[in-house]
């Protein structure tokens, strides 16, 4: 037995009053879990501290909290390891982020979490004709999505997701990861629908920056904003689809100008992701009213020769022999055929697997 | 030290003040820079989200060119989005012989290989695990004395903790503090430090993109810091470059100078300011330097002199 103490985030709206800090001190096992220690606080000393909990087991996702500022489940977390990864000692327990609170430690899913999986019409559209018996798919398309269909639903990625902080309308990466589960799909009809959809609205696939908070925050390997990434990647190549949010014209501006000079040309970047992939396209009126709209930063880069003319005119570019090995890449890789993806918790490491 | 040197595209673009800076510096903590001139874009996210086997081809040869390099220990970066670009690149590389394998395959023509194990290392870290703190201490000419200075790491180079070698014995998304402790300077906490500048969105979500810029820059002028200091330059565009449109954004003035880290070694270590490039900046770093001295702005006298 070892003595471990929490500090516990207290609030209850109805109250009225401001939440706060209160500290409860509990005698566990080393590697007993935080939710543990919450319940024997609950149970020997305030039977009014709120944590919504089930299995006690990480599958059903309902303990979610933040431990020492980070998202996790309260029955993953092993108590030596939280008060080791503490600020002073002391296992601080709050609610996730970005969901209204509903008492101390639970948050309103619905509000937000479930919300925005609905969003995503979480389920499979089966292609037509439903056989008569089961659908035969290849093995290998469906292992992809296990990765996905991993998901408990316990909103820690949705708690630290940094684009949902300033964008509460982004649908968000347990949502998108969901989309992608069908998407990658072979049984389901709707693959062009659903990314036509999630590309087209502002708050979807582009809506991601890409942060990588959510991979840090899933416990079970989700890494949702991977799915994020293979959602554009099919929207793009398989589907064609070009979007009002300038997602695929950015991504093809990024990779045409890698191919052409070797290394990033960022004065052609901005024009390009905004007005199409064309050395004309900072001529446009599209990249004109972009241009004009920050104007305040442009003029103090030129003044301060942060951005100097020989930027603009003479872009830094590789060597020919070297041009000519980055060009032999893409022709290797990047052409029409098939497009291969090695994912470690599809293939695992060899280490792993020896 | 001999480090076999990758300055990434924007360090060479938009930014030459943090290629120019870290050369300035690097003789004087007896680094010896090799640059990898033959290396391409590291993709920055873009193509692996594109095509992520070719994001590992161009980062693979990238690897090999680098282990090609004579008497040179190890890669070093100067860019937090190279470090993790990189290392996803990197981890999948060194996951699998056979997907190695393949790959080398496309740089055969050219005569490379990459092999596993490369140590490729960001500025900041080999600073800390390879030349060290005390050393850095050492060396210090100007002590950033009575310097308030908030760190911002960038999201790249803290996330994903395991694929970054961040544990116990690495504390990686710590280093900032310990640099800006070990020049003298005194370390702001605010909400920020780890969190995305916004950079990748400015051209999918403007607003969302300047409101993140903003409201982190907002939170460090709440904190008191005088300037930020980071280790990637598509930090510091989104915050030094584009400060002028967020704070049209957040609806207030921010004024925060955004320093490269070369830039704020450097000014401890006694080198004037603008062979630094700080005068470069959007944002005049004028919280940080006192231009008519050359000196930091509000450093002790006879901490300076002495």
């Amino acid at each position: 037995m070892a003595e471990y103490t929490l500090r516990l985030r207290r609030y209850d709206p109805e109250s009225g009053n401001a939440p706060y800090w209160e500290e409860h001190t509990v005698e566990l096992e080393p590697h007993r879990s935080v939710l543990e220690a919450i319940l024997q606080a609950k149970a020997r000393f305030d039977g009014s501290i709120g944590i919504r909990c089930s299995c006690r087991a990480a599958i059903c996702g309902s303990c979610g909290v933040k431990i020492n500022g980070h998202p996790d489940l309260a029955c993953h977390k092993h108590l030596d390891k939280a008060a080791k990864q503490s600020k002073d000692g002391i296992i601080e327990v709050q609610p996730m982020g970005n969901m209204p609170v509903i008492k101390d430690l639970i948050v309103d899913m619905e509000e937000v979490h479930w919300k925005k999986i609905r969003r995503v019409t979480p389920w499979l559209i089966a292609k037509q004709p439903v056989p008569k018996r089961e659908y035969i798919v290849p093995r290998e398309t469906m292992v992809d999505v296990t990765q996905s269909m991993a998901c408990i639903q316990c909103g820690a990625c949705v708690s630290d997701c940094l684009a949902m902080e300033v964008d509460p309308e982004f649908i968000g990466p347990a949502a998108l990861a969901k989309a992608y589960r069908f998407v990658g799909d072979p049984r389901d009809d709707q693959h062009y629908e659903r990314l036509k959809d999630l590309a087209e609205d502002p708050a979807g696939i582009y809506d991601c920056t890409h942060c990588f908070m959510c991979i840090e925050a899933c416990p079970k390997g989700v890494a949702p904003m991977s799915q994020i990434m293979r959602l554009r990647r099919i929207a793009i190549h398989d589907h064609g689809i070009v979007d009002r949010n300038n997602g695929e014209r950015h991504e093809e501006a990024f990779v045409s100008l890698v191919r052409q000079y070797g290394l990033l040309n960022e004065v052609e970047l901005l024009p390009r992701s905004i007005a199409g992939n064309s050395p004309l396209a900072k001529f446009k009126p599209s990249f004109q009213r972009e241009a004009v709209d920050s104007l305040p930063s442009i003029a103090r880069a030129l003044l301060r020769r942060k951005i100097t003319p020989g930027v603009v005119l003479k872009p830094h570019k590789l060597a020919k022999p070297d041009l000519a090995a980055v060009k032999h890449l893409y022709d290797e890789l990047d052409g029409e055929g098939e497009r291969h993806e090695f994912n470690i918790y599809i293939s695992g490491r060899d280490e792993d697997i020896a | 030290m001999k480090v076999a040197y990758w300055p990434g595209c924007v360090s060479r673009g938009f930014t030459p003040e943090l290629h120019g800076s870290m050369a300035r510096i690097a003789p004087l903590l007896d680094i010896d820079l090799v640059p990898l001139d033959r290396a391409s874009c590291c993709g920055a996210g873009v193509i692996a989200e594109h095509n992520p086997e070719l994001a590992d081809a161009l980062n693979a040869r990238t690897f090999a060119l680098a282990q090609r390099t004579e008497g040179t220990a190890l890669m070093m970066n100067i860019c937090s989005t190279c470090q993790g670009a990189q290392s996803e690149c990197q981890e999948r590389l060194d996951a699998s012989a056979e997907y190695r394998s393949h790959i080398n395959g496309t740089l055969a023509d050219e005569g490379l290989s990459y092999e596993k194990g490369l140590t490729n290392k960001n500025f900041l870290w080999l600073l800390v695990e390879d030349f060290g703190l005390d050393e850095l201490r050492n060396r210090v000419r100007r002590p950033l004395t009575n310097l308030h200075v908030g760190p911002f790491y960038g999201c790249y180079i803290v996330r994903p903790t395991d694929r970054l070698g961040i544990d116990d014995e690495h504390p990686r998304d710590s280093y900032l503090a310990q640099v800006i402790d070990s020049l003298g300077g005194t370390v702001v906490d605010y909400a920020g430090a780890h969190k995305c500048c916004g950079f990748p969105i400015l051209t999918m979500n403007k607003e969302a993109s300047l409101k993140q810029a903003g409201r982190h820059l907002g939170d460090a002028v709440d904190a008191g810091a005088d300037c930020l200091v980071t280790p990637c330059p598509l930090c510091h565009l989104n915050l030094d470059l584009q400060q002028p449109l967020a704070e049209r954004v957040v609806g207030r003035d921010l004024n925060m100078p955004v320093l490269h880290l070369p830039q704020l070694v450097g000014l401890a270590l006694g080198i004037a300011p603008d062979q630094l490039g700080l005068q470069r900046h959007v944002v005049k770093p004028a919280s940080v330097i006192d231009w008519t001295t050359s000196v930091v702005a509000e450093v002790d006298a006879a901490a300076a002199s002495g």
